[in-house]
């Protein structure tokens, strides 16, 4: 276990640095320079020099890629290359914001979703079940910002209930859940969809294993099988793709965000874009990058530990 | 005896002779999923005759309407017949979903292959440089990218099929380790076949069938993954009739006129739900083991 924890950390951090080694490549690799797009055609060479030489662009990938290393030993994730504003500073500003997002839309997926899943499972086949069903494959193929326009429509432009715009008022905190209700249904729609159909399977799955058809015969009420013993292990399959639920998340979450304009990492990593902000583009997407991997160690950690069954030999292939 | 005689209806003698496209029919999601599909590749191929308008044909006076006899499903900010707009977009959906879908299952089997049957450094790599790609989020790996090649068509399309393509070389990886240690292999090996012929008349039809299935069912979320990117002004230009453009234009026209936002978003939703529903049943015919497997 020891072993394989380590070798786990090793190849993530291994990943990590290819994650900043791609991200630096990408700049050489595709047409075009970032440093004469921002200043625009009539700027000088000698200013374009300027701005390529902070943004480090001069320099080769080994030493760019040695920088970033360096700067975020030292705390920092370098300059914004419009502003000059520290990119730690912006960052730490909007990422909260997006990690309530995608926690709010997580429990909120996880609330609805298992319990979907549950009863569809223990009543299959029914009418309930297959209405279930038809909510949830419905709610996984409605993409997050068809979602998010129109609830948007619905309850924001036409009822007037809840509001459409940011994050509310500061130090309010009311007005900031308020603020959360939109975004979080509308980024939350597919996994609820998606939660709720994995959890049905696994759990027919299970129902149908002899361990708990043992259990029913020797007379275990069915609430006690079926809510104890039998979800347990149907749960399992569900945290394992916790990490990626997450990450992908908080990918999802700039869409949201742009429709509900929430200062979160999507919408400043949106804006950078637009403007070519290389240096923030970078830096925010190697954050993204970088919680997306963690979720992902931390859950299979989780799924090793829940399910002794799982030869980790055999998951390193 | 004739009691025991089947029905004899044509649709039934067709759907005997196509034994899977039958099965799937005969699932009533699948049969939904189907007519959707059908309606999409029709409009797909004649969009010219189904349309009214030209898509761009513009016509200020009647902008921002309401659904009407002229235009059935109303008019955009400048004047744009909506229906005649949706229709043109399917062809953007078809034209990017398919070819970036081929490219990254090319792609991604020709990496599968010679990772899971060379083995050792060469399949370190392939694997190590496929996670990479997997820890971004797809949506900001392609923003990275598009950030740095600029918005078309034709990025959108390169920028998709590199995304995905990871899952193919998964599949593919797997399913040649399996195969690669089966006897027939060995014996085809013993006899002095090269790795090129084995690879190809023996691994390739073996391992295919799973990502082919995985392609199919993949249509859908690329097509909706090109809208989010138009949506965004990242993918698409205006004025082209993508899906994710028109949607992107009735958002920054939300308080004047709904009717563009709630088109474009139902033909979305209806559109992905079609090929879900078709991908299922397809998926549930041929390899019922896969059920409910699926990642998102």
């Amino acid at each position: 276990m020891v072993s394989y924890i380590v070798k786990r950390i090793l190849m993530t951090l291994l990943v990590l640095l290819l994650v900043i080694v791609f991200l630096s490549l990408l700049v050489h690799i595709v047409p075009g320079d970032p440093a004469t797009t921002i200043l625009g055609p009539r700027a000088t060479p000698a200013l374009i020099q300027k701005l390529r030489s902070s943004m480090d662009l001069d320099k080769p990938i080994y030493v760019q890629v040695g920088h970033f290393l360096l700067n975020i030993f030292h705390g920092s994730l370098g300059v914004d290359a419009i502003t000059g504003a520290p990119i730690t500073k912006l960052v730490s500003n909007a990422l909260p914001h997006t990690l309530i997002l995608a926690v709010t839309s997580f429990a909120l997926a996880i609330l609805l979703g298992i319990p979907m899943g549950v009863f569809s499972a223990t009543h299959p086949n029914s009418l309930v079940d297959r209405f279930v069903a038809a909510i949830s494959i419905s709610l996984t193929t409605i993409p997050s910002y068809v979602a998010g326009l129109f609830l948007l429509i619905i309850f924001a432009v036409d009822l007037h209930a809840l509001p459409a715009m940011g994050i509310g008022r500061a130090g309010d905190t009311l007005d900031y859940l308020r603020h959360l209700i939109l975004p979080s249904i509308a980024l939350a729609s597919t996994w609820i969809g998606y939660l709720a159909r994995l959890v049905r399977t696994s759990l027919l799955e299970v129902l149908n294993e002899t361990y708990v058809r043992t259990s029913r015969a020797a007379g275990l009420s069915e609430r006690l099988v079926r809510y104890k013993y039998a979800l347990k292990n149907a749960l399992i399959p569900t945290v394992a793709i916790l990490g990626v639920g997450l990450g992908s998340l908080m990918g999802g979450a700039v869409f949201v965000e742009i429709i509900f304009s929430r200062p979160g990492m999507g919408l400043l990593i949106y804006n950078s874009i637009q403007v070519r902000n290389y240096p923030m583009v970078r830096a925010g997407v190697f954050i993204v990058a970088f919680l997306f991997v963690l979720a992902n160690f931390f859950a299979d950690l989780l799924y090793t530990y829940l399910d002794p069954r799982i030869q980790l030999n055999k998951r390193q292939g | 005896m004739q009691y025991i005689e089947k029905p004899s209806n044509p649709i039934q003698k067709t759907l005997d002779r196509m034994p899977i496209l039958g099965d799937v029919l005969r699932q009533p999601l699948g049969a939904i999923g189907f007519v959707i599909v059908l309606g999409f590749l029709i409009c797909v191929i004649f969009a010219p005759l189904i349309a009214h308008y030209d898509y761009a044909r513009q016509d200020i006076p009647s902008r921002m309407q309401g659904p009407s006899g002229k235009y059935w499903l109303g008019t955009d900010q400048l004047g744009r017949d909506i229906f005649s707009r949706l229709v043109y977009g399917s062809r953007i959906a078809f034209g990017t979903a398919v070819p970036s879908v081929a490219i990254a299952l090319t792609a991604g089997t020709i990496l599968g292959l010679i990772a899971g049957y060379v083995g050792g450094v060469i399949d370190n790599v392939i694997v190590v440089i496929m996670d990479t790609l997997q820890a971004f989020p797809s949506i900001m790996l392609s923003l990275a990218i598009l950030a740095l090649l600029g918005p078309s068509l034709v990025n959108v399309i390169i920028v998709i099929g590199l995304t995905w393509m990871p899952n193919y070389a998964r599949v593919i990886r797997a399913q040649t380790l399996s195969i690669r240690e089966k006897a027939y292999v060995e014996a085809e090996r013993s006899l002095g076949a090269t790795n090129r012929g084995i690879l190809l008349s023996h691994i390739l039809p073996n391992v295919i069938g799973p990502a082919l299935l995985l392609a199919a069912m993949d249509l859908p979320w690329v097509i909706t993954f090109e809208a989010g990117l138009s949506f965004m002004g990242m993918g698409v230009r205006p004025p082209s009739p993508s899906w994710g453009v028109i949607l992107s234009e009735g958002f920054n026209h939300i308080f004047e006129s709904q009717w563009p936002i709630i088109w474009s978003g139902l033909t979305l939703a209806l559109t992905t739900l079609g090929f879900t529903f078709f991908g299922e049943a397809l998926r549930d015919v041929l390899d019922p083991r896969l059920s409910g497997t699926r990642g998102l």
